[in-house]
């Protein structure tokens, strides 16, 4: 799993509030874990360390169960990422379609590789293997908008997008 | 009376603007004093014509697509309210050849019916096989569906009234019904648009499920690269628990029966099945020895029935057109229909339902209408990221789960993938590869190191360094792969490889063998 160079910052209040509120509302349920997970970074964007003990305590676990788990994951960031994640498909479908063209031009255009965040901590690039879009290839997914016959110019256009709303 | 405009909501649709052009249509709409009533539906599943509208004319539906925003103004201009002609216009959509040769039982209400109107289930034949279900005892509902021969559609093609009935005549404190909807396999879509465009079928599907065995609770663990098939299908559950079709009471028949669903976390293994049971209890996706067999001792240790969407999905018809009506479509021992998916370098993706026994060809050319670039199709990847490589000596085999079998090649959850004559076919076997080392779970030692092994190797024999040293060792490695892995992931991923290598050696700087 990609982890942030700098150590985040302590959590305010607030986010350890929101870890508390995920855990209670979802500790009861059978399987629990990953509900709390998903809650967490719903509410924060990501993981914290500090969530950790919360959730090994509710849920009786060890910590290094309940870390096992977020490390295994693809989905669940153990950092903050950058405002916006935006991932690429590499998967065959999108290949076909100039997928790796893409790829490249998204590493280039924001100056990451994968799992990097640019410098103005505008986007976090991550891959990803298929997003159901195929029929719509190439695919890319920015927040929780797929977005599909992704060009390298439309890419532009999104990234510049996503540029504006920060310095709005 | 309003005039029916329908702007598909499902995800690829709205990946290329359908929300906009709904919102232009509405707008203009309104501008223009013209009294719509906007239809949000599923998608037809043909992609390439998305954003697709249609207006509900008097002989029918009218399609008209791809529509962009800028579009907008000129199809008023040009009436298409009242069905004016515009050369965005396909005239009736079900006229059009791509849907009109498709055979549709799992599919047939996707993109005609709004996915979430209870109303329009239930007019076009919806909740009939609950309704059927629920004056049969368990033993008939599953003798219905291992009469009908469907099987598994997630890729396995295991007998689903087998499995069913193994649950059944397990004995247990509780049961589970968890329907896998990770769908992961790439070039793979038919289930995100059934639960985006008909989220009722997989509803009813599952409750018949969970009568026919005696389970009272039912998950759907959903990829989390749904978002939209996950707010759609929450939304369908409540609305179906409200209206008696789950609860305590399901459809009045004094059974009780409970759906949830949950979100992966972004790990193809937990498209296996026994990975799968993991994630959803909390842990790990990590893949269990089998036996016991998830039917006797599943989730939380309980006899629990496993099926992917499209299996779940094909089982109300089932019950309300009876097991023959399904089992007299497709060939040998494949019965009833498979919603291929059409994706990659093809004119014409989207998806296609038919029976099995439909060439590939037919699949590319007739629907399809060939490769996208306009060059030739070189080679096909069936069934997913572990399928084979079909060449196109290969296209005329019919697609039958036994006949794929034969020639090493699997059909999978029917995803079909086209590559043109700029596939470079041995870094897609190197993807292959890279893509077992990532997704690997990292039980068992042939998956975990193989696969990055593998890596290696296909990198040195791309170099051309000690070629045909490299060649033997990874033979021996995919023989490792195949026979000693865990489970699929591993012992899957040499397909893509060894029918990379066989069919197209020259990309991997060997010089084909002209007799086979």
């Amino acid at each position: 799993m990609p982890q942030a160079t700098v150590t985040p910052p302590p959590l305010s209040d607030a986010q350890h509030a929101a870890i508390r509120q995920a855990v209670e509302s979802h500790q009861s349920l059978p399987g629990a874990l990953l509900p709390i997970l998903h809650a967490i970074q719903d509410a924060l964007g990501w993981v914290p360390a500090e969530a950790v003990p919360v959730i090994a305590g509710a849920l009786n676990l060890s910590r290094a169960e309940v870390h096992g788990v977020i490390s295994f994951y693809h989905h669940f960031h153990t950092a903050p990422t950058g405002r916006t994640v935006v991932q690429v498909c590499r998967a065959e479908s999108c290949q076909a379609k100039g997928g790796e063209l893409l790829e490249a031009h998204a590493k280039t255009l924001l100056g990451v590789d994968w799992h990097g965040t640019t410098a103005d901590g505008t986007v976090t690039l991550e891959p990803v293997y298929c997003l159901g879009n195929c029929a719509c290839s190439p695919a890319i997914q920015v927040g929780d908008e797929i977005l599909g016959r992704m060009s390298c110019a439309r890419f532009d256009a999104v990234i510049a997008g996503l540029r504006e709303e920060v310095a709005a | 009376m309003s005039i029916r405009i329908f702007v598909p909501i499902d995800s690829g649709a709205l990946s290329v603007g359908a929300n906009e052009v709904a919102k232009a249509i509405a707008a203009e709409a309104a501008k223009r004093g013209i009294d719509i009533e906007l239809v949000r539906n599923g998608s037809r599943g043909l992609y390439w014509l998305e954003p697709l509208v249609e207006v509900d004319a008097h002989a029918g539906r009218l399609a008209y697509g791809p529509v962009t925003v800028e579009d907008v103004p000129a199809l008023f201009d040009a009436g298409f309210v009242d069905g004016g002609m515009h050369r965005l216009g396909h005239g009736l959509t079900e006229h059009i050849p791509f849907l009109a040769g498709q055979e549709r039982l799992t599919f047939q209400r996707v993109g005609i019916t709004a996915p979430l109107s209870l109303d329009d289930y239930l007019a076009h034949g919806g909740f009939a096989g609950l309704t059927q279900a629920i004056t049969l005892d368990g033993a008939a509902i599953v003798k219905a569906v291992t009469d009908s021969g469907l099987r598994g559609r997630g890729g396995a093609a295991f007998p689903t009234g087998i499995k069913w009935n193994t649950v059944l005549n397990t004995a247990g404190s509780q049961k589970y019904v968890v329907c896998n909807a990770d769908e992961g396999d790439s070039g793979t879509f038919s289930d995100r648009m059934l639960m985006e465009g008909d989220p009722f079928c997989l509803i009813e599907g599952m409750a018949i499920a969970g009568l026919a065995v005696g389970a009272t609770q039912g998950y759907i663990y959903l990829r989390s690269e749904y978002p939209h098939a996950f707010k759609t299908l929450k939304a369908a559950i409540e609305l179906a628990r409200a209206a008696g079709w789950l609860g305590a009471d399901v459809a009045g028949s004094g059974r009780a029966f409970e759906l949830e669903v949950r979100l992966g976390a972004g790990a193809y293994i937990c498209g296996e099945e026994t990975a799968m049971l993991e994630s959803l209890e909390g842990k790990r996706g990590i893949v269990r020895f089998k036996p016991p067999l998830p039917a006797i001792q599943g989730l939380f240790g309980k006899p629990t029935v496993i099926n992917n969407v499209m299996s779940f999905a094909a089982v109300p018809l089932i019950l309300a057109k009876g097991a023959a009506f399904y089992r007299d479509y497709g060939m040998g021992r494949s019965h009833g229909t498979l919603p291929f998916q059409l994706a990659g370098n093809l004119r014409h993706p989207g998806l296609v339902e038919k029976a099995f026994g439909i060439t590939l060809r037919e699949l590319l050319l007739d629907y399809g209408g060939g490769s996208a670039s306009g060059r030739p199709i070189r080679a096909v990847q069936v069934g997913g990221p572990l399928g084979a490589f079909v060449p196109e000596s290969q296209f005329d085999v019919p697609l039958d789960y036994e006949t794929y079998a034969a020639m090493g090649a699997m059909i999978g959850h029917g995803g079909i993938v086209a590559f043109d004559d700029t596939a470079d076919m041995a870094r897609l076997a190197r993807y292959a590869m890279e893509f077992c080392a990532t997704e690997s779970c990292g039980k068992c030692t042939p998956c975990r190191i193989g696969s990055t092994r593998g890596v290696e190797v296909i990198d040195r024999i791309i170099a051309g360094e000690a070629r045909e040293a490299n060649l033997d060792l990874l033979d021996s490695l995919c023989d490792t792969l195949l026979h000693g892995s865990l489970c699929a992931l591993g012992g899957m991923a040499p397909y893509p490889v060894k029918s990379a290598l066989k069919h197209f050696p020259e990309d991997f700087g060997v010089e084909p063998v002209t007799a086979e």
